[in-house]
């Protein structure tokens, strides 16, 4: 780690002035970075980090300067444009892609002065957080939706890249479609990519043709809605937006990425000189993941049993591992009435019981 | 009537004076559309060409220029003696995946040696032999078969990018990962790492192998025998079968040689900028190498050149996003547009632009 | 693993739909290097006319209106092609990366405010009696327009290379152009057709994409199709027939093997992905290559 330590202490140098004292609303205004992995209008996961920058940029006014790149490759582009933004004099970068974790950690240990916010990452450092949601808890509530609104018992799912994000949504989908359905089977496709709206729409032609009447996607396209769209009788969900335009049907309902107020608190931190290392994971009680409105194609009974089921995640009452829950080879991994624990959960990287098919490996 | 008539000789000023007026031109187009899209038209191109070299952090830009320049004139280099013999290799960036993989499956094999002085060299090895045997599908294919190169190294692209996904999944991820796809950082792994060789100079082992390519090719070209079959093969393939050169040797040779340069970039860049073998470690250098090698006219000093020019768009195209906001697409477009003008401009080496005078056919 | 639940007519129809984006773009390709033009710009020509299909689709709320203008934009970028290595004898390879590199660029910045459109529904089109027909019927003729423009292209290709007198002139022209100027054949002019036509077809591919398969705008969402469709150019050994045989090959892998990770087939999902890839290469060596046109790739000059 001896790269680039004479730039450091120049760079550290012309800043020391800056951090030094918390910033006052007549100040230059604090420069806040964010780098993203796809185009600002990607219409999914990037749209809606740059969206909630907005906002967050909307609540301070003046007192904040946003900077962000949009496609970024994950890799040295990435090293490359988080040391700009550190020389740009940004006090405060947020890296919005996994793959930005190891050029985030890099850079961080190069500009001890700036903090770094990485998402969905797993190495911290003094100067680096780490922050996710847990859309594992709107997956539960849109495995509810599936297991009860199905009639083919065939439910589909456009996995996107195999990481434990992914599984952890797949089994806690089917975990609480099986609950309210004994007789429901998931047919997983995965096509390594989050975003590319061919491939989505391939896959799901195939799910539907194979009988999936409803089709749930980790990918970030609405390709798969107008699929079922086009086919009629089959339901999906919005990921990552609302994609209201599809409702009430095919799209019954949604889970959609909120990071503004984590952004607000954040950058308020950095001004406040209150910015400590934090790994934070928030799910619907904190608003981070939201359930988009439960459209009325879904009767009316169902709906309810759905908000109950995502108002007793939010208040913290339920927890959508709880056990007992068997591994796919049938060997329990939570006991009648536990619940799983986060370290659990950031590694899981098998099916639960019942699941067919393996994991790309 | 304006025609153009062919030149005697080409002409040494316009060789040296095209690449000029095509920056110039470039600079005042592309400077229209920056300011269609209501940006400063003179700041972004100076952004772009100036302040990577000159401008305020051009102390940290410079070394960055040969990082992106190395891998990019490692492969052009290779693929100029194919172009050159008519030997169509469109695959390099399958080539180049092959070689990382190589590399750093050898270097992880070995995890944790401390043996630097035989991993990293048959590091060396094992990824030029990678990206060569990769090369030798499409030439053994065609040597055989008659199938055609262009189809099967093109294809095979994509197959090294799902194999590469299956490594950075399976075989190759970080055990101590948390379940998430990647390697092991080669960064952190000394015996492994291809580091800067000197601090802040960007100079790495694949920025001295690109220079080392540079000069053999030279000397080959313009020196060796070789250097004459390969262009003998290439303006008149039945010339040179009667001088005794081998086609289907050609076809290996010149094949074998584009593969393992380009094997040996993807290995230099895995241990050292990139560090991990990951799903979005290639960045589209093998495309973009074709570019750089016909833009050096497939001439060794050329190539350098070329190569460092598009590193320039590349790091400035950042800086201007970053600094004035400019949409990648624009950068896109600006870059798209340089080479038009580039290519374009060419034609005044080899012809002369004659006015009035109606051409007899 | 539970193969029974792929139902083969639904295969084969989906499969005629997966691959009118690349038959429609390679056609273009084909007409073009039969010309002797060697364009890897097709990539960039068809992003463009899936930006091109959004925008005038939207603005007009016509579908058909989408695919001219799409053809249009796709038009208009090979011109920029045809003019640097037709009139300034730039070279075809550099050219044609450099297109897609500007076609990518541009299709984005067009698309800018495209990203939330949504094209009109495209009708399917059930041709009456023979959609029908048992089995045949519901396989290929319960498709939209596109589909049978595809084929209806392809005919018309073949019928206009190998029976025509302007399609002799065309192979001339790409097998020998100093000959065929000689013979006193306008070549850059035909080539400047040929490039064109191969735009517009790339364009349609394009909008294929945008407006009818997804149908959304999203930057790069062709997602290497162009390459896939030269690739099938050269599968085809520059013929017609072929080329649709080339086409279908790969996209019915391609569903093919979605539906057999649907189905839960126990082969690793990176290897099934693979699939469509090597199948082609291995066909190809089984079939054996077609002869490449003489002057293709190579830069025109009169005054030799």
């Amino acid at each position: 780690m001896k790269r680039r330590t004479l730039l450091k202490t120049g760079a550290t140098a012309a800043f020391a002035a800056a951090l030094g004292a918390p910033l006052r609303a007549q100040d230059t205004p604090m420069k806040v970075g964010f780098v993203y992995v796809g185009p600002v209008n990607d219409g999914g996961w990037t749209q809606h980090h740059h969206h909630s920058a907005e906002e967050m940029v909307e609540h301070f006014g003046d007192q904040v300067e946003l900077v962000y790149q949009e496609s970024v490759p994950e890799g040295p582009d990435a090293e490359r444009v988080l040391t700009q933004m550190c020389l740009q004099g940004c006090k405060l970068i947020f890296t919005t892609s996994f793959g930005f974790m190891d050029p985030t950690i890099n850079v961080a240990a190069q500009f001890p002065d700036v903090m770094f916010e990485h998402a969905t990452g797993y190495k911290t450092a003094e100067n680096v957080s780490v922050y996710s949601a847990r859309f594992y808890e709107g997956r539960a509530v849109q495995g509810y939706l599936a297991g009860n609104m199905t009639r083919s018992n065939r439910v589909g799912y456009i996995a996107s890249v195999p990481i434990p994000e992914v599984v952890r949504g797949i089994n806690a989908a089917f975990i609480h479609a099986r609950e309210v359905n004994p007789d429901v089977e998931f047919k997983i496709i995965w096509i390594f990519e989050w975003l590319n709206p061919s491939k989505e729409a391939d896959a799901a032609q195939a799910l539907i043709e194979q009988g999936c009447d409803v089709v749930l996607q980790h990918t970030d396209s609405t390709a798969p809605q107008a699929a079922a769209q086009e086919a009629g009788d089959v339901y999906t969900f919005g990921q990552a937006s609302d994609m209201a335009e599809f409702a009430p049907k095919p799209r019954i309902s949604s889970i959609i990425d909120n990071w503004t107020p984590y952004y607000i608190d954040r950058v308020q931190a950095v001004m406040d000189g209150t910015w400590e290392s934090v790994n934070t994971w928030h799910g619907i009680g904190e608003g981070m993941v939201g359930i988009g409105e439960i459209s009325s194609a879904v009767p009316d009974d169902i709906k309810a049993g759905a908000e109950a089921l995502r108002d007793r995640i939010a208040a913290g009452e339920y927890h959508p591992f709880t056990g007992p829950l068997s591994k796919q080879d049938g060997t329990q991994f939570l006991a009648e009435g536990e619940v799983a624990d986060d370290g659990l959960l950031v590694g899981m990287n098998f099916y639960v019981e019942g699941l067919e098919g393996e994991i790309p490996s | 009537m304006i025609a153009l008539e062919r030149r005697p000789q080409p002409s040494r000023v316009w060789s040296y004076l095209s690449p000029i007026l095509a920056v110039i031109v470039t600079m005042v187009a592309g400077g229209i559309v920056f300011a269609a899209l209501g940006k400063p038209p003179v700041e972004a191109i100076r952004t772009i060409f100036w302040d990577p070299l000159f401008g305020d952090f051009a102390d940290y830009f410079r070394p960055q220029l040969l990082v992106k320049a190395a891998p990019l004139i490692l492969i052009a280099i290779g693929l100029s003696f194919g172009f050159r013999a008519g030997i169509w290799n469109i695959g390099a960036e399958g080539q180049y995946i092959m070689g990382a993989l190589f590399g750093a499956g050898f270097a992880l094999a070995f995890y944790p040696s401390e043996a630097r002085w035989l991993i990293f060299p048959l590091m060396v090895v094992a990824g030029t032999l990678g990206g060569l045997l990769w090369a030798m599908i499409p030439g053994l294919l065609r040597v055989r078969f008659k199938t055609n190169e262009i189809l099967v190294s093109l294809m095979l692209v994509y197959v090294a990018d799902f194999l590469l996904d299956a490594m950075a999944l399976g075989l190759l991820r970080n055990p101590e990962g948390m379940g998430f796809p990647g390697s092991r950082n080669l960064q952190q792994y000394p015996a492994a790492h291809n580091a800067e060789l000197i601090a802040n100079t960007g100079m790495h082992w694949g920025v001295i192998a690109a220079i080392f390519a540079v000069v053999t090719a030279y000397i080959l070209l313009s020196r060796h025998i070789f250097g004459f079959n390969v262009r003998l093969a290439g303006q008149s393939p039945r010339a040179a079968a009667f001088a005794g050169v081998s086609a289907n040797r050609m076809v290996l040779i010149c094949l074998g040689l584009s593969g393992g340069l380009a094997g040996m970039a993807g290995m230099f860049e895995v241990a050292g900028p990139s560090g991990q073998v990951m799903s979005s470690f290639n960045v589209g250098y093998g495309f973009t190498a074709i570019i750089v090698a016909f833009l050096g006219r497939l001439h060794p000093i050329g190539i350098l050149l070329a190569g460092l020019l598009m590193a320039l768009t590349y790091v400035g195209g950042e800086l201007a996003q970053m600094n004035l906001q400019l949409p990648r697409s624009a950068i896109q477009l600006f870059q798209g547009m340089l080479l038009f003008f580039l290519l374009a401009v060419d034609v005044m080496t080899n012809f002369r632009i004659r006015f009035g005078r109606r051409e007899v056919a | 693993m539970d193969l029974s639940s792929i139902n083969p007519l639904l295969l084969l129809a989906s499969l005629m739909v997966a691959s009118t984006p690349i038959l429609l773009a390679a056609l273009g390709e084909l007409v073009a290097e039969r010309a002797g033009v060697l364009n890897l710009g097709v990539e960039g020509m068809m992003i463009t006319g899936a930006a091109c299909g959004i925008i005038f689709s939207s603005l007009t709320g016509i579908v058909w209106l989408g695919f001219a203008g799409a053809a249009l934009g796709g038009l208009l970028l090979s011109f920029v092609f045809a003019v640097l290595t037709q009139l300034l004898l730039s070279n075809h390879v550099a050219t044609g990366l450099a297109l897609t590199l500007f076609g990518l660029g541009l299709s984005a910045l067009l698309g800018q405010g495209f990203a939330e459109a949504r094209p009109p529904a495209f009708p399917k089109l059930e041709i009456p009696l023979l959609s029908d027909l048992p089995v045949l019927g519901q396989i290929a003729f319960r498709h939209d327009g596109v589909v049978y423009l595809g084929l209806g292209l392809v005919l018309a290709v073949w019928y206009f290379l190998t029976r025509t007198r302007a399609g002799l002139v065309l192979r001339a022209v790409g097998e020998n152009h100093d000959a065929a100027h000689a013979l006193g054949y306008p070549v850059v002019l035909i080539r400047f057709g040929a490039i064109m036509f191969g735009g517009a077809c790339a364009g349609l591919g394009g909008a294929y994409i945008s407006l009818v398969r997804v149908p959304q705008w999203t930057e790069g969402m062709t997602a290497g199709a162009g390459w896939i469709a030269l690739a099938i150019v050269v599968f085809a050994g520059w013929k017609p027939g072929r080329l649709l045989l080339g086409a279908y090959l790969f996209g019915g892998v391609t569903v093919l093997q979605l539906n057999l990770q649907a189905a839960g087939l126990a082969i690793p999902v990176e290897y099934l992905s693979m699939s469509p890839y090597v199948a082609t290469i291995i066909v190809l060596v089984v079939l054996a290559a077609g002869r490449k046109p003489g002057s293709l790739g190579q830069t025109f000059h009169a005054s030799r």
